[in-house]
Formats: structure tokens, C-alpha cells, sequence
């Protein structure tokens, strides 16, 4: 199979159009992804971080592009009203890979902070774009990134300069609409400067009961000092395919919460790469997937201790019924001289039928000697003794079992620091649990 | 004035380090000899004439050199594997010989009766006495030397009571039916590249077969030797454990010290039968070479047992101190219900030496139980890694796993790394998998410090303690070597 033929004859058909929809400094890498997407091809599942999702399938439907950028009629707020109650956000949409300029949030964002369309903010700051934009998301060693490099038209920038903190957490909905099966290119650069702080939260939607491919590149840099709070949720449908590869750069002193929750999907791949650049670098990953029927999940996650003193922690726990099937595999790389490294990496995963399949492969490679650093992983059931005594206490057994799966799962969902998010998401949680819609009476698809 | 003390507490650790890493150094690999015995040699090469001569070297019998030509051809289909975390050079399979025989006799001379005194001396020198009335009671020995086993003791005395313990081309021989129904069914020659290497040119190993309901007196041993220059070792061994029998297996290993690499290509196949129980400890002390990294033993080893029986059992116990290079993985299939594997090991490396060894635990029958102990030991500038699979299939209910591997990293110019991978199809099986790297406990150091233990003892002590676990599982005679080997090959490494 030659998933990767229609890609580069499609970009030899549509160069011009990219090219012409699309801000310089975006264009300036798209030759030299193209190249590298060319001589890499998809990645079969011999090559170690894709040993688990078969890439080569999941780009092989033929879906179509918006490379000519017809507006897609919406509107966003019909299209979704799940709000999160009490969490006061500046709320911001993406449709398939556009940004969503005719609504803008009522709050205003502190001086010099900039959320916005990607394109627009490459045509107007090129020279701050091209000292980041695919930096860090190297096209030469992933396909996933040269491809999205290569289509990328527009997406979202995060920008906070120098200092600047924002209180206010930023929801960013990325909304997937079409009328036809639509493959999606979406791209993200966040730069938090030096001293500077902001919370994001990005939603997931798809709108419309089509099949979706989305494939998204995150690249943040996160300056000296610098906090970055970074939540994603994904909350699609059976059809949709995700690919995310999100970059994190961070320099001394600065602190990286990153949280990845996945309720409902089709086939969802997420790639996080973190770099320790900096002395005295700390970053949290969490994850928690809760998966059914056919779902498939693939978290892959590497930490690169660069320099001394950085800490990590990783918690991914997987609770996984009907016929799903996810992976975790993590990966901690310490290089020589990366000393007082401290890293922990652990992931807890309940398959709750036979069908269900997990892999997991927590790794740990290191070549400095003055470190800490320890993983665990275990697959498991829920604790009988538990069972029989909330079941002695007159709880069904069904409810008991929620009720441990419940407290399984929310130990990352505790780690959130934002208190209302926390609270919504324990309740989509639980609702999840039960096997209702985790969706609002609002969403098009419930009504 | 606080300072000053610490600046003089690390210059004196650091001469006391310096002293103790200088005598180390100058202490020689103890068992770099080599032995000047007429040995045969074929060309050097690989082809299928090569595989042939081998075989009709050994007399074998048609079944037998199909067998080897079927892994030949299939071995050519196949390219070095590269996902191991060594940097292992493409080997040029052509400039090995693949068969040495010390034991043939001089052309022109008289038939040997009696095995060469110096071969004799050898197996003496290495602590490996051949004759019967001088060895350890409690152990039968198969000496290998190079690509011929020299003499198997005891071989008699265990007959009395069923038992066949011979080299494996006397067991093609004299016992083909047993040889043909097991030989290859645990690690097939389409394995991986070096099975398939093995399968075609393999030379003695051992052979082993417990009857029905026999318990083995004593412990049996093989001793792989490799002398002869420019020669690799290729042996096999296949041990079968009848119903209800019990075993336990030792090797040995040691080769000359040279400054070219040798390759060490062995399987070994393990056939336990319903409630038998097979206990294989190794002891790999395989030239690791100098402390430049020159010259050593490139150990690319198949091992594998499988569990066919109920309630059968297995353990793997191995203590890997030498070779340049080591790439192993000895695997439990878990095919019988009931059935318990174990896995215990520790590997220690040092200068240049690079090991990616671990295990894999694949659970088929019910109610299978799996323990994983490894403990990575890494100092000078070598690298160290465990890599493991744990997998349930989806038959195996209540399948029960529990791994754990440890690190610890002397020198900050060495590696620990943890490659672990679980695949689990099954909602009954409960696998835990847990791994830590760290340096010693400065705290522990210190105590031992306090109470006046100097520093060097005071790491061996806590070394020692940290791969106990694993050295416990030994058998006796073995337990102790290990140990010596442990202190030769660490103490010196920190201060």
C-alpha cells in the first residue's frame, strides 16, 4: 500500500494554491517538509514509536482538503454549547483549521497578549514566526509533522510576551464540520516569553456524523520562568481520526502542566516530545483515556533531560472496555552530564473485558549517574475485596464498579488546577461511566 | 572552614579510588589463556558446502543436515538485526571459521585414545576437573572446547537411573527419535538471524533428557570454551524434562583474552513436561575485552524454554559479568496450565562492554504465574539496558505477572536503560511492572562510613546486597564464583 502517492501528488497539484492561502513565513518550510514527507513515507508499525497505530491504513481513505479555503458555513456557538459552568474562560473557536474571527470573547486579554489565526500573525510578524515556527517540530524525523508542514494553512497562535500573566484561561474549541469526509491540517504555536503565564484548554469537538482525519502539530516554547498550563480533551466520535504530535520546549526554571483526556474518538495517536533546555525545568504529563467498543488510543510521550536538575512526572492511567485497544508508551532519555534528574513515569491501566488490549512500554534510558528515576506500570482489575464490600453494604455491582472506576480515573483528573474544569470533568466522566452521551442537551448531535 | 573538609574528604575518596580502579586494571581477566593443543580448523567461511562438511563431520544422519541446510537458506534471506541497544559492528559471517575440533587426531598420527593432557589441563586450570574421582561429587560436567565436547563425567552413573547426559552430537547419534522429536521445536530456525545461523552450522552442546518421574542426583553442567583463534562457538543444548522430573542445569563460559572479537552464537531449548521442574543458572564470564574496548566476545544467544506440561516449572537464573557485547533473552513460554516461570539476573558491566539482555514471559495456559527480577549493574563507560516482554494471551485467564528491574549507575560515563514491553489481551491478568535507576544511596555511604567501614568496602557490601535476590537463586557451587565475580568486576569502579 501507498498511502503517502495521493499526499505528494496532491501537493504537486496544489502547491500553487497553498502557497497563494498562506502567509510567507509558512510557506518558507513547506518545500523542505514536502522533501522530507516524500523520502520518509508513512511510518510502518516496525519503526518503534509507531509500533502500535498503523498509520499507513489511517491515512489511506481518500478525504478531502479545504486547500482553496471555501468558508464552511457555521456557527459555532449552535454547533457547540457545552460550556463549562463557573469556568469564566476567554472562549475562542478553530473550524476544521481555520480560526474563527467572527466571534470574539467579551473579556479582553491583557496588553500584548495575542490569540489568534496563525496565518494572519505570520503575515504580520514573520520574523518572530520563522525563529519558531517548525523549529522544534522537525519534519526530517517524523512524517506526521512533515505532512502537516507540508498543508498546514492556518491554525492558532498563543502568543504572551515577556512577564505577562494571564489570569483568565484560554478555551480554545476546535471544531470539525463538513458535509463530505474531510481531512483536517491544523497547526498550533504557542509562545510563552520569559516570566510569562498562561492557561489553555483545548476542546475537541466534530460536529458533523462524517468521517474526519485530523492531524494537528503543537509546538510550544516556553520561556525562562515561564508557566504553561495545557489541557486537552478529546470528545469526537467514532469516525474521527486523530494524529497530534505536540512539541514542548522548555527553559529554565519554567513549569509545564499538560493534561490529555480522551472520552471519545475513533482512532486517536498523540505524540508529546518535551525538551528540557533549561536548569530547573518542571513539567507534569497526565493522561486519562476511558475507551469502548472499537475505540483505538495511542499515547507515545519522550522526555529529554537535557541539562541538570530538571524534574518530570508522568501519570497516564487507561480504563478500557468492549473491544478497545491503547497503548502507552513513554519514554525518559537522561543525557550524559543531565545530573539530579528526577523522573517519574507511571501508567495504571483495567481492561474491563477480554477483548480489550493494552500495551504498554514505560522506558527509561539513561546516561548520567546522579539521578532518580523510577517507572511503574500495571495492568489490573478492579479490587474484588472493594467489590464485596460495597456490595455487602447494598450497592449493586454495577454501581460499585463505577464507583471504582470512577476513583481509578480521577486521580489525573484531580491534578487539574483549574477548579471548575476539575468539577466538569467529573461529571463527563461519570457520565461517560454510564455510557450516556458526554454531551449537552445543546450540541447539535443531541437534540 | 566546612568546605575545606569536603574538598580534603573528596581528593582523599579520589586517591583512594584512583589506588583501588589501578589495581583492578592491573588485574588480569583470569582466564585469558590459551591452551596450544593441535586443534582442526576448517576454511574460513560460510556456505552450504560448509554446513555440509560440518555435518558429515558428524557423521549425521540425512534428517539432520536437511534440518541444518532448511536454516541455512533461510538464514541467507535474512539481514543482522540492528534494534538492540549495542553497537554491534556488521559482523563478516566469511571471516569466521565454523568448526574446531581440538580432539582430532594429527594427520598422520595414531588414533587418540586418551583425551590430550593439555586439554585436561585446561579444563583443571579453569577449575573444571574431567576426571571423575577429583571433581565435586555433586556435578556432571560436559566440557566443550571450541566446536567438540572433550569428555562428559558421570555420564554412566546417571544412565542407572534413565537419565541421558551427552554432548548433542552423541545424542543425534545414539538417541536420533528423542533428538528429532524436540530439536528445534522451541526456537525454530526462522526464529530470529543468529537461530537461523545456529541451526545451520551448530556444533556440541549438550544434550539432556530426565525420564518420567526421575529427580536428577546431581547437578549437571555445561563448560563452553573457546580457544582456537579466528573461530566462533555455536552450541546448542536442548533439555528435556519429562512428567514429574526435576533438573538442575549450570553453564559455565570463559574464552582467551585477544584483541579480535569472537562470536558466541548458541540456543538453547528447554522442553518442561507436566509438574517437571528445570532450574538453568548460567554463568557468563566470556572474555569482556581490555579496558579500551578492544577485543572481547560478541555473545548473541536464543534461549528459550517452554512449558508444555500442567503445573511445569521453570527458572531462568543468570549472572552476566562478561562478553563485549551480550545480547540475550531467555524466554519462558507459558503453555501449561498452572504453570510457573522465573526469571532472575543480574548483569554487571564495565569499560566498553554494552548488554541489552532481559526476558520474555508469554503467557498461553491458565492460571501461569511469571516473575521477572533483573538488576543492571553499569560502570566504566558501558551501557546497560534490560529489555522485556510480558504477554497474556487471550486464553490465559488469571495470568499473573510481576516484574522488577533495578539500575544502579557507578560512573557518570555509563548507561542504565529499561526497555520493557507488556502486551496484555486478557481481563484477568494482573502485570505489574516496576524499575528504578539511581547511583548508591550516598546515605547508605555514609552509615556504612560512620561505622567505620571504608568507602570500597562499604560499596561492594551494598552491591552485593543489591543482587542478592538474584545471587540466593544460585546453586551453591556456583553462588560463590558469582560473588567473586561480582567484586572483581566492580569494586574499584567508585570510591
Amino acid at each position: 500500500m501507498q498511502s503517502e502517492q495521493q499526499y505528494i501528488d496532491l501537493y504537486n497539484n496544489s502547491r500553487r494554491m497553498l502557497f497563494g492561502h498562506s502567509a510567507d513565513a509558512m510557506n518558507a518550510v513547506r518545500d523542505r517538509a514536502f522533501d522530507d514527507f516524500s523520502r520518509l513515507g508513512f511510518p510502518t508499525r516496525k519503526v518503534e514509536r509507531y509500533k502500535y497505530t498503523d498509520m499507513e491504513a489511517l491515512f489511506a481513505p481518500d478525504y478531502g482538503l479545504n486547500i482553496n479555503r471555501l468558508d464552511i458555513p457555521v456557527n459555532p456557538y449552535d454547533a457547540f454549547r457545552c460550556d463549562v459552568p463557573n469556568l469564566s474562560t476567554s472562549l475562542y473557536f478553530i473550524v476544521n483549521d481555520a480560526f474563527y474571527s467572527k466571534t470574539q470573547p467579551k473579556s479582553h486579554l491583557p496588553e500584548g497578549v495575542v490569540v489568534g489565526s496563525l496565518n494572519d500573525f505570520a503575515g504580520k510578524h514573520p520574523e518572530l514566526i520563522a525563529g519558531y515556527y517548525a523549529r522544534i517540530a522537525r519534519t526530517d524525523e517524523d512524517a506526521v509533522t512533515a505532512l502537516n508542514t507540508m498543508l498546514a494553512q492556518d491554525g492558532l497562535v498563543v502568543y504572551v510576551p515577556k512577564n505577562v500573566v494571564v489570569d483568565r484561561a484560554v478555551q480554545v474549541i476546535n471544531i470539525l464540520r463538513s458535509d463530505v469526509d474531510l481531512m483536517v491540517n491544523r497547526r498550533v504555536l504557542i509562545i510563552v516569553e520569559d516570566g510569562a503565564e498562561i492557561k489553555l484548554l483545548f476542546c475537541d469537538h466534530a460536529a458533523d456524523d462524517r468521517r474526519f482525519l485530523a492531524t494537528q502539530v503543537i509546538e510550544a516554547y516556553v520561556g525562562n520562568n515561564a508557566g504553561l498550563d495545557l489541557y486537552c480533551l478529546e470528545e469526537t466520535h467514532a469516525k474521527n481520526v486523530r494524529v497530534s504530535n505536540l512539541y514542548i520546549e522548555q527553559q529554565a526554571g519554567s513549569r509545564v502542566n499538560h493534561n490529555i483526556i480522551t472520552l471519545h474518538n475513533g482512532v486517536t495517536r498523540n505524540r508529546t516530545d518535551l525538551v528540557m533546555a533549561g536548569e530547573g525545568a518542571e513539567c507534569r504529563l497526565n493522561g486519562c483515556v476511558i475507551a469502548d467498543k472499537r475505540q483505538h488510543v495511542d499515547n507515545n510521550t519522550l522526555i529529554d533531560h537535557r541539562v541538570p536538575h530538571c524534574t518530570s512526572n508522568q501519570l497516564y492511567k487507561y480504563v478500557l472496555d468492549g473491544e478497545a485497544k491503547a497503548a502507552f508508551a513513554g519514554r525518559v532519555l537522561v543525557r550524559p552530564g543531565a545530573q539530579k534528574t528526577i523522573s517519574e513515569m507511571r501508567n495504571q491501566n483495567i481492561c474491563a473485558t477480554r477483548d480489550a488490549h493494552i500495551y504498554t512500554q514505560p522506558m527509561l534510558e539513561i546516561y548520567a549517574d546522579d539521578v532518580k528515576c523510577a517507572h511503574g506500570s500495571t495492568v489490573g482489575q478492579l479490587n474484588d475485596a472493594a467489590l464485596f464490600y460495597m456490595r455487602q453494604r447494598g450497592i449493586s455491582l454495577k454501581e460499585a464498579k463505577l464507583l471504582l472506576e470512577f476513583a481509578f480515573i480521577n486521580e489525573v483528573i484531580d491534578s487539574i488546577q483549574l477548579a471548575p474544569l476539575r468539577d466538569r470533568l467529573h461529571l463527563l466522566v461519570e457520565k461517560r461511566f454510564r455510557g450516556e452521551l458526554s454531551k449537552c442537551e445543546g450540541c447539535k448531535l443531541c437534540r | 572552614m566546612e568546605e575545606n573538609n569536603d574538598n580534603n574528604k573528596g581528593t582523599n575518596a579520589d586517591t583512594r579510588q584512583n589506588e583501588f580502579v589501578r589495581k583492578v586494571a592491573e588485574q588480569k581477566y583470569e582466564f585469558g589463556f590459551t591452551t596450544d593443543v593441535h586443534t582442526e580448523i576448517i576454511e574460513k567461511g560460510l556456505n552450504e558446502d560448509v554446513v555440509r562438511l560440518i555435518s558429515r563431520k558428524k557423521n549425521e544422519p540425512d534428517w539432520m543436515l536437511d534440518f541444518r541446510l532448511k536454516a541455512f537458506a533461510y538464514w541467507k534471506t535474512q539481514t543482522q538485526p540492528t534494534w538492540g541497544h549495542v553497537r554491534l559492528p556488521e559482523i563478516d559471517y566469511q571471516s569466521i571459521s565454523y568448526y574446531a575440533d581440538p580432539l582430532a587426531k594429527k594427520a598422520g598420527g595414531e588414533e587418540k585414545k586418551e583425551i590430550d593432557p593439555e586439554l585436561m589441563k585446561t579444563f583443571d586450570k579453569l577449575g573444571i576437573p574431567l576426571e571423575e574421582r577429583l571433581a565435586l561429587s555433586g556435578v556432571a560436567v560436559d566440557a566443550i572446547m571450541d566446536s567438540v565436547s572433550v569428555k562428559t563425567t558421570f555420564k554412566e552413573k546417571l544412565a542407572e537411573k534413565g537419565i541421558i547426559f551427552c554432548s548433542i552430537g552423541d545424542a543425534i547419534q545414539q538417541h536420533p527419535d528423542l533428538v528429532r522429536e524436540y530439536l528445534g521445536t522451541v526456537v525454530p530456525y526462522r526464529d530470529n538471524f543468529y537461530a537461523a545461523l545456529n541451526s545451520a552450522v551448530f556444533s556440541d552442546g549438550s544434550f539432556v533428557y530426565i525420564p518420567k518421574g526421575v529427580r536428577c542426583p546431581m547437578e549437571l553442567s555445561s563448560y563452553f570454551r573457546i580457544n582456537a583463534r579466528n573461530t566462533g562457538q555455536f552450541e546448542r543444548t536442548l533439555i528435556v524434562a519429562d512428567d514429574d522430573s526435576y533438573v538442575s542445569y549450570l553453564e559455565g563460559c570463559t574464552a582467551p583474552m585477544r584483541d579480535e572479537n569472537q562470536l558466541h552464537a548458541a540456543i538453547v531449548e528447554i522442553v518442561v513436561k507436566d509438574r517437571a521442574e528445570v532450574k538453568y543458572s548460567t554463568v557468563q564470564n566470556w572474555y569482556p575485552g581490555d579496558e579500551n574496548g578492544r577485543g572481547g566476545v560478541y555473545n548473541l544467544v536464543t534461549k528459550r524454554g517452554e512449558l508444555r506440561g500442567e503445573g511445569s516449572k521453570l527458572s531462568w537464573t543468570q549472572v552476566e559479568t562478561g562478553s563485549a557485547i551480550t545480547w540475550k533473552y531467555p524466554s519462558c513460554v507459558l503453555r501449561g496450565d498452572n504453570s510457573v516461570a522465573e526469571f532472575y539476573s543480574v548483569a554487571v558491566t564495565n569499560h566498553y562492554q554494552e548488554a541489552d539482555t532481559g526476558t520474555k514471559m508469554i503467557h498461553l495456559g491458565r492460571n501461569t504465574k511469571s516473575t521477572i527480577i533483573s538488576k543492571g549493574i553499569s560502570a566504566g563507560k558501558s551501557q546497560n539496558s534490560y529489555r522485556g516482554l510480558v504477554r497474556v494471551g487471550a486464553k490465559a485467564d488469571n495470568a499473573r505477572n510481576y516484574s522488577s528491574c533495578d539500575s544502579l549507575l557507578l560512573g557518570s560515563d555509563c548507561g542504565a536503560h529499561t526497555f520493557p514491553y507488556m502486551d496484555v489481551h486478557n481481563d484477568t491478568a494482573i502485570v505489574e511492572h516496576e524499575a528504578t535507576t539511581s547511583k548508591i544511596s550516598e546515605d547508605q555511604l555514609f552509615y556504612c562510613n560512620q561505622r567505620g567501614i571504608p568507602t570500597e568496602q562499604a560499596v561492594g557490601l551494598i552491591v552485593n546486597g543489591y543482587a542478592k535476590e538474584v545471587l540466593n537463586k544460585l546453586p551453591m557451587e556456583f553462588a560463590v564464583e558469582a560473588q567473586k565475580l561480582l567484586s572483581v568486576s566492580l569494586e574499584g569502579t567508585v570510591g
